[in-house]
């Protein structure tokens, strides 16, 4: 009872009206666009961004000077190139570092430092031995992606639950068996939020490593039409990142759904 | 049960286990001698920190005692067997399988086809009366219902000795009594060694036919207490006289060993 009172004197107007979930995010998507038709009437904010009929005219120019396609291919095969590697990588790293004191011992702190290194400040650090373009981008989003994904595959192979481990044990199961039966399903959450991350990290790090040196991308082209103030392409561009960011995580979330259903509660 | 004449299932030849820690030694076991005999059910009760989840793990194999040795059918435990089942407290079942698929896992492991193993899981899922719930997933079930998937899960590969560690002490207590009916329903039906642990004097009469009462620090056996209780036993029993004598007894000798403990 005391619940639901509380509960009640919380909610606003509004809380009571039903609007389906599309409905709001139809509602959602008004709402910005009269945030951004403010902005770009405003005389300060106005040069940031040009309204709606500017980024039309803008995807027309960059479909017609067939740099689109270019971009985001370039892009798209560096960001796949360095979150496989890292992918790749990650997943041995992790499970010596759980299983193998030394290896956790040696290799953690160092993870932990780098880290928390912005990759945009190491970027120039890799084109001086790995020269310009696509190598020092596939480079660096390899190692970014590598790290937070070691750190989160690491947390979860760390935290099988040794009952299970000697649950199968007891019904006969060999070290091999317990990999694949055991250790393996139940870090496989931790495997999908690595992915997320990683996939996350991976877009982010890419416009950093985009910055020296490309001959195409979208980080690069930003950069380019910032040089020749181009603003609705690069605005253009910019909401295409944000496209591709969120279109992966919601692929990756339902991946998550499907493969992990049977957790009792889900990783945020 | 007494007179009866059955051969050793499990010696338990003075184990003792020493755990070396940052504090200096620490006694776990001190010397444990004790048989099972064939079929027995054997309950053990004692305060808290003295080692019957340590004797459990090493006749499981998952520990191994710092000397002397635990036999099953005169053969010297190393490791884990699948003759030997455990249930644990914390139920133990793979989150990421079905109820079905739990109870086949040891199955599987024995090598047996999907067809094979289906049909004696579904033997024994029947047994505990979850049948409705064959394709549900661990998360959505109750406790009790948990620990029947883990029971029949043990009971599915046939172990020999069935090992159980307080598998009734997170439940509530109606689910637990139904629990404890059920059990001895089950070893009536499908006779096993067992060796359950327990916190709960009750429990121990009502399921077993003998108690053992373990000391504790350094943990020792301290007292085999024979239950000559009549089957098939049932929750009334537990309102009468032989029971209750038998429940004094037992109670009085673990508060004293309770009261050491505290010291």
């Amino acid at each position: 009872m005391n619940e639901k009172k509380k509960n009640d004197s919380v909610a606003r107007a509004g809380n009571h009206i039903f609007i389906p979930d599309w409905g709001w995010l139809i509602l959602s998507g008004l709402a910005a666009l009269v945030l951004w038709y403010f902005l770009s009437i405003n005389d300060k904010t106005g040069r940031s961004f040009p309204f709606v009929p500017y980024i039309i005219e803008a995807v027309k120019t960059v479909v017609k000077r067939g740099i689109l396609w270019q971009d985001f291919s370039s892009s798209m095969i560096s960001v796949v190139l360095g979150f496989a590697l890292g992918f790749v990588t990650a997943v041995p790293v992790a499970f010596l570092m759980a299983w193998y004191k030394p290896v956790r011992y040696i290799i953690e702190p160092w993870i932990q430092f780098i880290r928390n290194i912005p990759p945009l400040a190491y970027v120039p650090l890799v084109v001086i031995s790995a020269g310009v373009g696509r190598r020092p981008q596939v480079i660096v989003i390899w190692l970014a992606t590598f790290l937070i994904m070691t750190v989160t595959i690491y947390q979860g192979v760390r935290n099988v639950d040794e009952t299970l481990i000697k649950a199968a044990r007891v019904l006969g199961a060999k070290d091999k068996d317990i990999f694949v039966k055991v250790v393996f399903p139940a870090t496989t959450p931790f495997i999908l939020t690595a992915v997320r991350l990683g996939v996350s990290v991976a877009l982010t790090t890419l416009i950093a490593a985009e910055s020296t040196g490309a001959t195409a991308g979208m980080g690069m082209r930003i950069r380019s039409f910032s040089n020749s103030f181009e603003v609705a392409p690069m605005l253009l561009y910019i909401i295409l990142i944000g496209i591709i960011g969120i279109t992966s995580e919601k692929i990756i979330k339902t991946l998550e759904r499907k493969l992990t259903g049977w957790q009792e509660k889900r990783e945020v | 049960m007494a007179g009866e004449e059955r051969s050793v299932k499990v010696k338990i030849d003075h184990v003792e286990k020493i755990y070396e820690g940052r504090n200096g030694k620490m006694i776990a076991l001190n010397g444990v001698d004790f048989e099972i005999k064939e079929n027995e059910f054997i309950c053990v009760v004692g305060p808290s920190g003295c080692g019957k989840s340590t004797l459990l793990n090493i006749i499981a194999g998952l520990l191994e005692p710092t000397s002397g040795a635990v036999y099953v059918d005169g053969k010297k435990v190393e490791g884990t067997g699948i003759e030997r089942g455990v249930v644990f407290q914390q139920y133990a079942l793979f989150p990421w399988l079905t109820v079905l698929q739990n109870v086949m896992f040891g199955l599987k492991l024995k090598g047996m086809s999907d067809a094979q193993a289906k049909e004696i899981a579904m033997k024994y899922i029947k047994m505990v009366q979850l049948e409705d719930f064959v394709h549900s997933y661990p998360k959505e079930l109750s406790g009790g219902m948990k620990q029947r998937v883990a029971i029949a899960r043990a009971y599915a590969v046939q172990p020999e000795v069935l090992l159980m560690d307080e598998p009734f002490g997170a439940l509530d207590a109606q689910t637990r009594t139904q629990l404890q009916s059920e059990l001895i329903h089950t070893w009536q039906e499908e006779k096993k060694t067992c060796f359950f642990i327990t916190h709960d004097v009750e429990e121990a009469i009502i399921l077993a036919n003998k108690v053992i009462i373990m000391s504790a620090r350094p943990g020792r056996i301290k007292k085999v207490v024979d239950i000559d209780l009549p089957y098939p036993r049932t929750q009334e029993m537990k309102m009468e006289k032989p029971f209750l004598d038998l429940k004094a007894y037992i109670w009085g000798e673990v508060y004293k060993e309770y009261l050491e403990v505290r010291k």
